[in-house]
């Protein structure tokens, strides 16, 4: 077949054509990976409950979203359930004053508050530097490890603003991002027990 | 010119990123490390052979003036295509490689070869090209994120073999890719002039 000429119905119809069965291709394609895709969301969105949670094999109960003054989205807390015992919860928590902008965190507490466990869901930090958040804040070394520590007791905030803990080396502005969505996620706990 | 000169033509000698150059921006954003490169690389090469042979199928059916458009709209399915699939079976891997997964559409090497080379030759050789091509790109991607992840984080392909905080920072950042491509091409210009 000999190349189609650029006449004005050619191109229409050749460029029609392509349009079409790219956009069966697609629909096709979206279909097939519908489910697939929400299942992993869910899959990693469980994993992280479970990974930060204070209690072993707990049941989630109903998430809760809970809003705070002042703050743009709402945080969203999974109780944690032993044979339907409250036994702390997982909250997922956000900053948007990062380095690289929103930075989501997903942080266990138990009943009293008490930091079990964290995971960062996503970050755009500094590779290198701010990225290190993922693991810092559960290093045991010097003042940087904020597990087993209470909001409510100690101060959650970078050295260098007066607070407790030791932010990430040349990573200031990350590590206050980060400390803050833990202060927010124990003053949405805070509200979550008040209203339970 | 047989086909499995083709094959080495987009690996070795017309290696896309060292000698061509084409492709930079997802070369330096996505080769922080080794694994990242490797998964960029290798959907880039997919996306490049499906594209190479679909356009070398449809190219007497499209119109020279029109033929720009209908690249794009091909590459874009294929792109998305590899996206949906990506976050389906993969999320991991999605989520670090995140927005350069749809910026794979104006990988200039993409179009690039679709323009030169599928648009001009048979199917069977535009797959050959796509996959030298693509592999070229891989290899090339993987070298250059190995040595920024060895340097920058001391670690290759996840492993470890020095402590946290030891890495040249440097590495991992924006000037590091410059650095490490620039050296790289040094060599290989060295050792192929020796050669010749």
């Amino acid at each position: 077949m000999a190349k189609l000429n650029s006449s004005l119905k050619n191109m229409v119809l050749s460029l029609s054509l392509i349009s079409f069965v790219a956009s069966a291709l697609l629909a096709a394609g979206f279909t097939l990976t519908k489910d697939p895709i929400v299942k992993a969301q869910i899959k990693q969105q469980q994993d992280a409950i479970q990974e930060v949670l204070p209690v072993k094999d707990a049941t989630i109960g109903e998430k809760v979203e809970i809003k705070l003054d002042g703050k743009p989205d709402a945080f969203i807390i999974y109780p944690a359930l032993i044979d339907g015992e409250f036994a702390g919860a997982a909250i997922q928590t956000y900053s948007y004053e990062g380095y690289g902008g929103k930075i989501e965190v997903m942080v266990g507490m138990d009943k009293e508050g008490k930091i079990s466990n964290y995971t960062i869901l996503s970050a755009s930090e500094t590779p290198g530097l701010g990225s290190k958040s993922s693991f810092w804040f559960k290093t045991p070394k010097g003042d940087q490890d904020i597990r087993g520590k209470n909001p409510a007791k100690d101060n959650f905030k970078v050295k260098k603003d007066g607070g407790d803990f030791d932010a990430i080396t040349a990573s200031t502005i990350s590590s206050r991002a980060f400390l803050s969505s833990i202060r927010s996620a124990f003053d949405a706990f805070k509200k979550y027990n008040e209203h339970k | 010119m047989n086909r499995l000169k083709i094959l080495f033509n987009g690996i070795l000698k017309e290696n896309p990123t060292f000698v061509l150059l084409i492709g930079m921006c997802p070369t330096l954003a996505t080769t922080t490390s080794a694994i990242n490169a490797l998964g960029m690389g290798l959907s880039t090469a997919f996306v490049l052979t499906c594209s190479n042979i679909a356009i070398a199928a449809l190219k007497n059916f499209i119109p020279d003036n029109v033929r720009i458009p209908a690249f794009v709209i091909i590459i874009a399915s294929f792109v998305t295509l590899v996206q949906l699939v990506m976050e389906a079976y993969v999320p991991a891997l999605y989520a670090s490689l995140g927005i350069y997964i749809p910026l794979i559409v104006v990988n200039c090497l993409i179009l690039a070869r679709a323009e030169a080379y599928a648009n001009k030759n048979s199917v069977l050789d535009s797959m050959f090209d796509g996959i030298g091509m693509g592999l070229g790109f891989t290899l090339a991607l993987t070298i250059l994120g190995g040595v920024r992840e060895m340097l920058g984080s001391g670690s290759f392909f996840n492993m470890k073999f020095i402590g946290d905080n030891d890495g040249i920072l440097i590495f991992v950042l924006a000037p590091g890719a410059f650095i490490t491509l620039g050296y790289i091409i040094a060599l290989i210009n060295r050792l192929s002039r020796k050669k010749s």
